[in-house]
């Protein structure tokens, strides 16, 4: 008999990615939402497997605005990724900059959301096509509210405290979910644009 | 940002004569731990206790209150059906009662009491001082319970769900759907699938970063392993559910026409999204049963249960096979032939691993050092006759030609009663006769437990074998009465009388859990001659779970005091700090520091109460209701501890703040 | 278990016979199935114990792969028959076979016999005779909400679906009455949704079938006429049909041979003047919360309005 006792006192008291369990946490809702979005597209494509016509009796949305919003998501990635290196090296001063340009982009696309919304030449109340376009583009755009919200509030906290190093760990993770949410317009955009040109 | 203790990165191993290993040591660093771990005192300390025992205890309590009251439909239900042409029930109590029954035993109880006996067992059977993101979980006590009374105070205002638990469309819809009713439902649904899915997160988190160090995968106890695959169904079934009843709700309250055939929508859409639950949710209900066995077994065949790859294997098979047969619920609904075959040929193949895991146990059991009939085995060897009779009519019901007689009558409602209550029922109150001496500090009577036991045995078969033969016989489900001609009234009759016997027999085991806590004596450490780790800690276990915490040289730590596993020190005592290790092998990686006690998640369960109560009203509650959430969850999130901005970035550029290389 | 005119057990037809033959074959399997796993376990409970328990671990694997294999072996097996039933249930689609279409309502069946001459269509409800020995193909609709049409004695259950148009094929080899029943649950009087099947020989079905397409005789009696009149002019016009009157109301059962069938209401009760007078005066009473209205008649009314439907045969 050797050992009778671990001494971890010595383990730092945080980590990033992998490592922390909050990095878990949101790959957890991740999963979550991303079968929803998931299965919200599996019901358009069930609907319009069903369909004569797809979209039934109206036009097809407008491609501008969808597509601008395209643009300036996967723009945010840069700010991004500069946010979550920042939050990985500690470094207070940039992790404020590029917070700042997150939710700066956060509420560009929020704002062109507004028009996209007016661009989709249907109601959710007209037929299936329309309730399933509106759900998709909605559930994207409480998912971009939250974000923008989430990410608000932290920058707060780094602004005027009080801060300690779990909150570099929350402003990675965030920075996780933040790509989430703009990979998954990549789906939801080809599914609301792209499909009702599609035969 | 302290820097008391200087961050090396590395684990040290001490000697067995270290002082830091002494008794006088070890009683000062309990004397901190109390402290700091102290359950929160008063009503404002029970509103905010955020301990995975107190919140699994919640659970358990909780959904036992719903499963009583969900008997008491059922006992209504039967008492209803006793004879033919009978009129204690009308038409429109009976629906009201039987889809009541339905939710609340599937909503209510039958998850989350399974996910209550995994917050409770799961942190200490593993080694953990807690459970990943507490205070997550008591926001999923609170809205679990909310929506169990949200559920019954709308029964007795007689706007209780009257589809079913299952709430097919249209006649859930605008059109047929009349009152609140069918909106009552969706929003339970969403109370409690909310409660879950955060439940599933914490718990994969936990089972994969706080397990005791040297618990590799491969040492995870059966038990933890079934809630982990459990939950992982739940992560990917659930927001099927939710998804399906939003739709549900936009359909009846802003006019969408999800499942409107006239405007482009489709009735059977509600089906496939509903079974893409409804199917993995028999296995999420089940998977935990199938776990509580494997340590019942081999703490009363003293020894490990055979064949723990395969079993894992198992486990694992069954809930990917689970997301492939949702289609055999839909059979009568006239898809196209080829695509039933591939559903009957999956329904089939789910047999398989069920299988192999009851011939490992089989096996274990062969080759027992020992048997104890103690009353959980008891419970577990009645799992084996009912068990499997529900899935060998589950066979029988994958058979597309054979499932379009019996579909949809008393045979099926047979056959699940079957699967749930023996597959889940059994092994639970087995389960929680195991584990009561741990949570409660006081030994179940064994005498009051086996006559428990014979009732719900006896009654249970009483109740259910019958209807195999109703179904056959014509006798189709959801009828609140039947013709005297059909000649269907003594097996009724029989069924009715058995449900008495059941009932009577859930009476007495909760007769035996009241009597047993108000004795003195106290319950040992492992009463059982266990094998896993929670009972290697006092019972009930302190708030802490365990001083020193444990590592784990072996897949049945008590049973190898030879391996003489070395202990945990170093973790400070001072504040609820936890060890989180690495995924596969289990070594330690870093500390963290938990949340204590909180009222945030109270007061985030109370605002999301609203905004779901008032979404049922009007499409305004959910714009209106979202600002106190988002209040309450700001409130939640602010940190606590921390230093001003200014401060922290000074440190930096002096070099004081550099980020930690870790090396483990 | 009384009649066996509702029973999977007690085939009429050949599609029921396929997949009672196929339930036997499932059952025996399955319970030698469950009488050698359950005694595996008995055995290894009450065996003996032997001390050392590690020593047989490779026997064991041994017989839990054997016993799989053998599982994955008896499921194959019954796979194989369930595909082979599925495939011949398939075979009774025949173009020369007589057409029903029947439409679901809350809580009645609507049955129209179908054919390519208008004239030669007939409609009736809740009731439908059958030639025995050719094959029957069924048109299952919905009005409303889901409904699933069971007659056991015949067949499995295939559901009415609204916006759906499903078949069902059936045959009755043995003349008969059979009962089948709503068996998805529709609402409030699921319960009470039933459906007559009568399988009678080709010839007495082709009278039966030629009356049915004939309008309702006229009233000979001055107070079956008083009935006619308060059909007519009265709510009852609204709703139901009785052809050769003005009567064209077509969102409730068809009465112009409504004297010919057995149940009122959907099977609810015996078509008795008794329970037709109840009926017309106060059918929520006998089936709560479906559609028709009570209908408040003075006794000389009600009793020229049974005379006359009671010519309706």
């Amino acid at each position: 008999m050797t050992t009778r006792a671990i001494d971890v006192s010595g383990l730092p008291e945080y980590g990033f990615g992998h490592r922390s369990i909050l990095w878990w946490a949101t790959l957890g809702i991740v999963a979550i939402e991303g079968t929803m979005f998931a299965l919200l597209i599996a019901t358009y494509l069930f609907l319009k497997g069903r369909a004569e016509t797809w979209p039934p009796g109206v036009s097809p949305p407008l491609l501008t605005w969808g597509t601008v919003n395209l643009v300036i998501l996967l723009a945010s990635a840069i700010p991004n990724e500069l946010t979550k290196r920042a939050a990985e090296r500690l470094d207070l001063r940039k992790v404020q900059i590029w917070m700042a340009v997150c939710i700066a982009f956060g509420i560009a696309f929020n704002v062109v959301r507004i028009f996209e919304f007016r661009s989709l030449n249907v109601s959710w109340d007209t037929n299936a096509y329309g309730s399933v376009t509106w759900a998709l583009l909605g559930f994207h755009t409480v998912h971009i509210l939250t974000d923008l919200a989430d990410t608000a509030v932290l920058a707060l906290v780094m602004f005027i405290g009080p801060v300690d190093e779990h909150r570099f760990v929350d402003a990675s993770e965030n920075a996780m979910y933040w790509y989430f949410v703009v990979i998954a317009w990549l789906p939801i955009y080809a599914v609301i644009y792209l499909a009702p040109r599609v035969a | 940002m302290s820097a008391a203790r200087p961050v090396t990165g590395r684990v040290e191993v001490l000697d067995a004569d270290d002082p830091r290993l002494g008794s006088a040591s070890l009683e000062r660093e309990r004397r901190q731990l109390d402290d700091a771990w102290a359950y929160a005192r008063g009503i404002a300390g029970w509103l905010s206790e955020v301990n995975h025992k107190a919140i699994g205890r919640r659970f358990i309590a909780t959904a036992f209150v719903w499963f009583s009251l969900g008997g008491v439909l059922a006992v209504l239900m039967r008492l209803q059906l006793s004879r033919p042409e009978n009129t204690l029930l009308g038409p429109d109590a009976y629906n009201q009662i039987f889809s009541t029954h339905g939710t609340t035993m599937m909503f209510l109880f039958a998850v989350p009491v399974m996910l209550g006996m995994g917050i409770y067992v799961v942190p200490l059977t593993i080694g953990a001082r807690e459970i990943a993101l507490p205070r997550l979980v008591a926001f999923g006590y609170w809205m679990f319970l909310f929506g169990g009374i949200f559920l019954y105070v709308n029964l007795l205002l007689n706007t209780g769900p009257d589809n079913g638990w299952f709430s097919y469309l249209p006649l859930s819809g605008p059109e047929y759907g009349i009152g609140r009713r069918a909106d009552v439902w969706a929003q339970l649904v969403t109370f409690s699938e909310l409660s879950s899915l955060v439940v599933a997160v914490s718990l994969v988190v936990t089972i994969f970063k706080l397990r005791a160090p040297g618990m590799a995968l491969s040492r995870l106890p059966l038990f933890a392993w079934a809630m982990l695959v459990v939950s992982f169904m739940i992560i990917f079934a659930m927001p099927a559910v939710m998804l399906s009843s939003s739709c549900l709700i936009m359909d009846r309250l802003v006019s969408t026409h999800f499942y409107n055939q006239a405007e482009a929508g489709d009735p059977l859409l509600w089906q496939h999204l509903f079974w893409f639950f409804g199917h993995p949710e028999v296995y999420i209900i089940f998977l935990p049963g199938l776990g509580m066995i494997s340590p019942i077994i081999a703490t009363f065949t003293g020894r490990p249960v055979f064949g723990y790859l395969a079993l894992v294997m198992s486990l694992i098979a069954t809930a990917f096979i689970g997301f492939g047969v949702w289609v055999h619920h839909m059979f009568a609904t006239g898809l196209p032939q080829f695509g039933q075959s591939f559903f009957t040929a999956a329904s089939i193949m789910i047999v398989v691993p069920t299988s192999i895991q009851i011939f490992c146990w089989i096996a274990t059991v062969w080759t027992a050092r020992r048997i104890v009939f103690a009353t959980p085995m008891l419970w577990i060897l009645a799992w084996f006759c009912v068990f499997i009779i529900g899935g060998l009519t589950g066979v029988m019901l994958a058979s597309v030609p054979l499932d379009l007689q019996v579909h949809d009558t008393f045979f099926v409602v047979a056959h699940f009663h079957y699967v749930l209550i023996g597959g889940a029922v059994f092994p639970l109150l087995g389960g929680v006769h195991y584990w009561f001496p741990k949570i409660t500090g006081r030994l179940l009577s064994e005498r009051l437990g086996k006559l428990a036991f014979g009732l719900f045995f006896v009654g249970f078969n009483l109740t259910f074998f019958p209807m195999h033969i109703l179904g056959l016989h014509g006798m189709p489900r959801r009828v609140y009465t039947y013709p005297a001609s059909m000649g269907w009234g003594n097996l009724n009759m029989l069924a009715s009388i058995g449900a008495g016997i059941m009932a009577l027999g859930l009476l007495v085991y909760l007769t035996n859990v009241v009597v047993s806590l108000r004795r003195d004596e106290a319950a040992a450490d492992d009463p059982w001659g266990a094998a896993d780790l929670e009972w290697a800690t006092s019972s009930p276990p302190p708030p802490y779970n365990f001083l020193p915490s444990p590592t784990v040289g072996s897949r049945d730590p008590l049973w190898h005091p030879e391996l003489e596993p070395p202990v945990v020190l170093g973790l400070a005592a001072d504040k609820r700090e936890v060890l989180v290790t690495h995924l596969l092998d289990g070594e330690p990686d870093h500390r963290l520091e938990f949340p204590g006690p909180s009222i945030w998640p109270l007061l985030a369960a109370i605002a999301t109460t609203i905004l779901f109560v008032w979404s049922i009203f009007s499409p305004w509650g959910v714009v209106w209701g979202a600002i106190p959430v988002f209040v309450t969850l700001v409130g939640w999130f602010w940190p606590r501890k921390g230093r001003p901005p200014r401060e922290v970035e000074a440190d930096r550029l002096a070099g004081r703040l550099t980020p930690t290389e870790i090396t483990s | 278990m009384g009649d066996v005119i509702q029973s999977v057990l007690a085939p009429a037809g050949i599609q029921a016979a396929r997949i009672a033959h196929l339930w036997w074959v499932m059952f025996w399997v399955c319970t030698v199935v469950f009488i050698l796993v359950v005694g595996a376990m008995a055995i290894a409970v009450t065996r003996g114990r032997r001390g050392a328990s590690d020593a047989g671990h490779r026997v064991l694997s041994r017989n839990v792969a054997i016993a799989t294999a053998a599982s994955i072996a008896a499921l194959l097996v019954l796979l194989t028959h369930s595909v082979v039933t599925g495939r011949a249930l398939e075979t009774l689609k025949t173009p020369d076979a007589l057409r029903i279409q029947i439409t679901g309502y809350q809580w009645w069946w609507d049955v129209e016999y179908l054919n390519p001459q208008p004239s030669l269509r007939a409609v009736t409800a809740n009731e439908i005779h059958i030639p025995v020995g050719r094959p029957v193909g069924l048109t299952l609709l919905s009005s409303d909400v889901i409904h699933s049409l069971w007659i056991p004695n015949l067949h499995g259950k295939i559901d009415l679906i609204p916006g759906r148009v499903n078949e069902m094929w059936i045959q009755a080899d043995r003349p008969g009455v059979y009962r089948g029943q709503c068996a998805e649950f529709c609402g409030l009087q699921h319960a009470k949704m039933a459906i007559t099947i009568v399988a009678e020989p080709p010839d007495q079905f082709e009278g039966w079938v030629a009356h049915q397409r004939e309008p309702a005789p006229p009233p000979t009696l001055p107070s079956q006429q008083r009935g006619l009149d308060i059909v007519e002019r009265g709510p009852c016009a609204m709703c139901h049909t009785i052809a050769g009157t003005t009567a064209g109301g077509r969102t409730a059962p068809d009465l112009t041979h409504i004297a010919s069938r057995s149940t009122l209401a959907a099977g609810t009760v015996p078509n008795t003047r008794g329970y037709l007078a109840g009926w017309i005066v106060d059918p929520q009473h006998v089936k709560p919360g479906n559609k028709m209205p009570p209908l408040a008649l003075s006794s000389s009314d009600l009793q020229a309005l049974l005379d006359y439907l009671e010519t309706l045969k």
